[in-house]
């Protein structure tokens, strides 16, 4: 499922009279169960190429597929029914709905993929632990700091095991204590549960755990290469 | 297809509705208050009509009448009718008949020494009479008749002011027999009465049936039967078993018939009510419409976020307009209890006789009664909640197209 090829991508926008390139023919295989860091600088196309893979962003050419799905084809209906059932996304921005308390909201979407109540508070309660906030469950997002945020967000993602994890700057608001731990366990779902992660991301912390390293620069690849 | 379960998409909806509690509780307040007026003013409106109905039923008098097929053009006593045989008299004791009574409606001209004035001259049993239209206490003066053979005539106030006349003097009343013939006698006011319509005093001469009978020779017959259910919406249940009772020779007819200006006060007053609740609607309609907005507009990047989530645009409009219905339903919950709980003291009656003159060319007496139909507030409650959710669609249906990449970049 998790494999994506990605067969020259172009993407546009427009900005005032002013038209910017943010994919430039860009074709990449990402196998399952790899590990691949995008960098660059900013504006190089490393959130624009993660929204395409995921189905939020539709390119103005190319195609993409994910497993046996050709996301570049589908309509909203069945990208949201693709990304809630096999995507998990991490925003930079926390990105919790703000009147749902951290355990409501890692709940959130086993609930809308209809998993029981039971088996939902045992998984939200096991992997708020394993992100390090056991006791915070019924806080509300406005109670946590930003680094809890992001956890919370990462617990959401990756709580249902999905095949594939889209990561924009996870860590770009953390300490490096809480930045480590959360790679640690990406690391760990990756190896234990053949998760495919792709992380775009400034972090050369985070560049240090990736298997393959993609440079992007004005919307093309200009590297890729294995991270030794 | 996925979609969150009702209770969480309520959980949802309930929270997002209180996270800026002054802007719900001014919306709430505005349905609310919006839902009183819908009701309360209803009610009034009702209780005037109904108040109007009522008199002019009681004027009929009863919900149905019995007459000769020529009676109602040309009222004479040409046109009168035998009183009540066996077939009818055996579906008078039907249920959902409370009152029944047979008179003697003829023209007439009342004189006293100073002044004559021109009457209808009602000959009565006042043991019926009472059930179904006259009221005993309006008598202000002496006493309502005793019997269908009782010698004395009950008159208006006013009449009496006209003819200059008091209780215990004598009156000549004069009309046409069957032959054309003159027929006159003379009657001792036995009693005074107060109508609420005043201009009734004016009009309504009671006399006994047996006596009247006997002064126009007419062998027993009477110029009507009226009927009474009690309630003038419940007609035609028991209307079409007295029509079959009563055979082809005489004209069975409802009130709203009998006196299509009434019936057709009633078809107004559904329209009127219904136009009233939409309008008082459409103002609400504003503030609601602009709420959901405002709403919808602070929480972009949130249902971008829901969206990227894996929430389809259906399941978003579905939450909105669900935040809208429980907005309506508070509303509406309020607003019911707000009308009932002010209508309930106003149940003794409002007293507007300030304006009573006013109001009694209307036919509507000087109280006015608040109605509260069930009705009434079934319709004010599905036009809120009906409209209420098309006119949500709007905002909702805009959540729901948001771009989501578009939707989380919003700050």
């Amino acid at each position: 499922m998790s494999s994506i090829i990605c067969t020259d991508l172009c993407k546009t926008f427009r900005q005032g009279d002013e038209i910017i390139t943010g994919l430039d023919h860009v074709s990449i295989a990402i196998d399952e169960g790899d590990f691949v860091c995008l960098s660059g600088p900013s504006g190089s196309g490393k959130t624009t190429l993660l929204n395409a893979m995921g189905g939020l962003d539709t390119p103005d050419s190319g195609e993409i597929r994910v497993g046996d799905i050709q996301v570049d084809a589908l309509g909203k209906g069945p990208l949201a029914d693709m990304r809630l059932n096999h995507i998990g996304f991490v925003f930079q921005a926390y990105n919790l709905i703000p009147v749902l308390t951290a355990r409501e909201n890692v709940e959130f979407v086993m609930q809308v993929r209809g998993v029981s109540a039971a088996e939902r508070a045992e998984r939200s309660f096991a992997i708020l632990k394993e992100v390090g906030l056991e006791g915070l469950e019924d806080r509300r997002p406005a109670q946590l700091s930003g680094g809890q945020q992001q956890r919370v967000a990462v617990a959401r993602a990756i709580v249902s095991q999905p095949a594939l994890v889209l990561a924009d700057e996870p860590t770009a608001n953390l300490d490096s204590v809480t930045a480590t731990h959360l790679m640690d366990l990406f690391i760990a779902l990756n190896e234990n549960h053949r998760i495919t992660f792709v992380i775009a991301t400034h972090d050369a912390r985070v560049m240090s755990y990736a298997k393959r390293l993609i440079r992007m620069q004005d919307g093309k690849i200009i590297s890729d290469e294995k991270n030794s | 297809m996925n979609r969150l379960p009702v209770k969480a998409m309520f959980v949802l909806a309930w929270r997002n509705l209180w996270r800026n509690h002054r802007r719900t509780l001014i919306m709430l307040a505005a349905i609310t208050v919006g839902v009183w007026a819908m009701i309360f003013m209803t009610a009034l409106m009702r209780g005037m009509v109904d108040d109007m109905l009522v008199n002019g039923i009681r004027d009929l008098p009863g919900e149905v009448q019995i007459t000769h097929p020529d009676y109602r053009d040309d009222p004479s006593i040409n046109n009168s009718i035998d009183a009540p045989g066996p077939g009818l008299l055996a579906v008078f004791d039907d249920p959902e008949i409370t009152a029944w009574t047979s008179r003697v409606r003829v023209p007439a001209v009342i004189s006293s020494e100073r002044d004559s004035r021109g009457v209808i001259l009602l000959g009565v049993d006042p043991a019926s009479e009472v059930e179904i239209s006259f009221d005993p206490d309006d008598i202000i003066e002496g006493r309502f008749l005793e019997h269908a053979g009782d010698s004395g005539v009950v008159i208006g106030a006013k009449m009496v002011d006209h003819l200059e006349t008091r209780l215990g003097k004598r009156v000549v009343i004069m009309s046409q027999d069957p032959e054309n013939n003159i027929a006159d006698r003379g009657f001792r006011v036995v009693g005074i009465y107060r109508a609420k319509i005043a201009s009734l005093e004016e009009t309504y001469v009671y006399a006994g049936r047996e006596t009247v009978q006997k002064l126009l020779k007419m062998n027993g017959q009477v110029s009507q039967i009226a009927i009474s259910g009690g309630d003038y919406r419940n007609v035609d249940s028991w209307y079409q078993k007295i029509r079959q009772a009563a055979g082809e020779g005489l004209e069975v007819m409802p009130w709203n018939e009998s006196d299509p200006y009434l019936g057709s006060m009633l078809t107004v007053m559904d329209g009127f009510v219904l136009v009233w609740i939409v309008v008082v609607f459409l103002a609400l309609s504003f503030g609601l419409v602009n709420t959901l907005i405002m709403a919808v507009f602070e929480r972009v990047r949130e249902i971008g976020l829901m969206q990227a989530l894996g929430m389809r645009p259906g399941m978003i409009l579905y939450q909105i307009l669900l935040e809208s219905l429980l907005l309506l339903l508070i509303g509406l919950m309020l607003g019911n209890l707000l009308a009932v709980a002010s209508i309930i003291p106003l149940q003794s009656g409002i007293d507007i006789s300030v304006v009573a003159e006013g109001m009694e060319m209307m036919g509507t007496s000087s109280m006015l009664y608040p109605s509260l139909q069930l009705n009434d507030v079934l319709l004010a409650n599905f036009i809120v909640i009906v409209l209420g959710l098309l006119t949500s669609i709007l905002p909702a249906w805009r959540a729901a197209s948001y771009d989501p990449v578009e939707a989380l970049g919003k700050s």
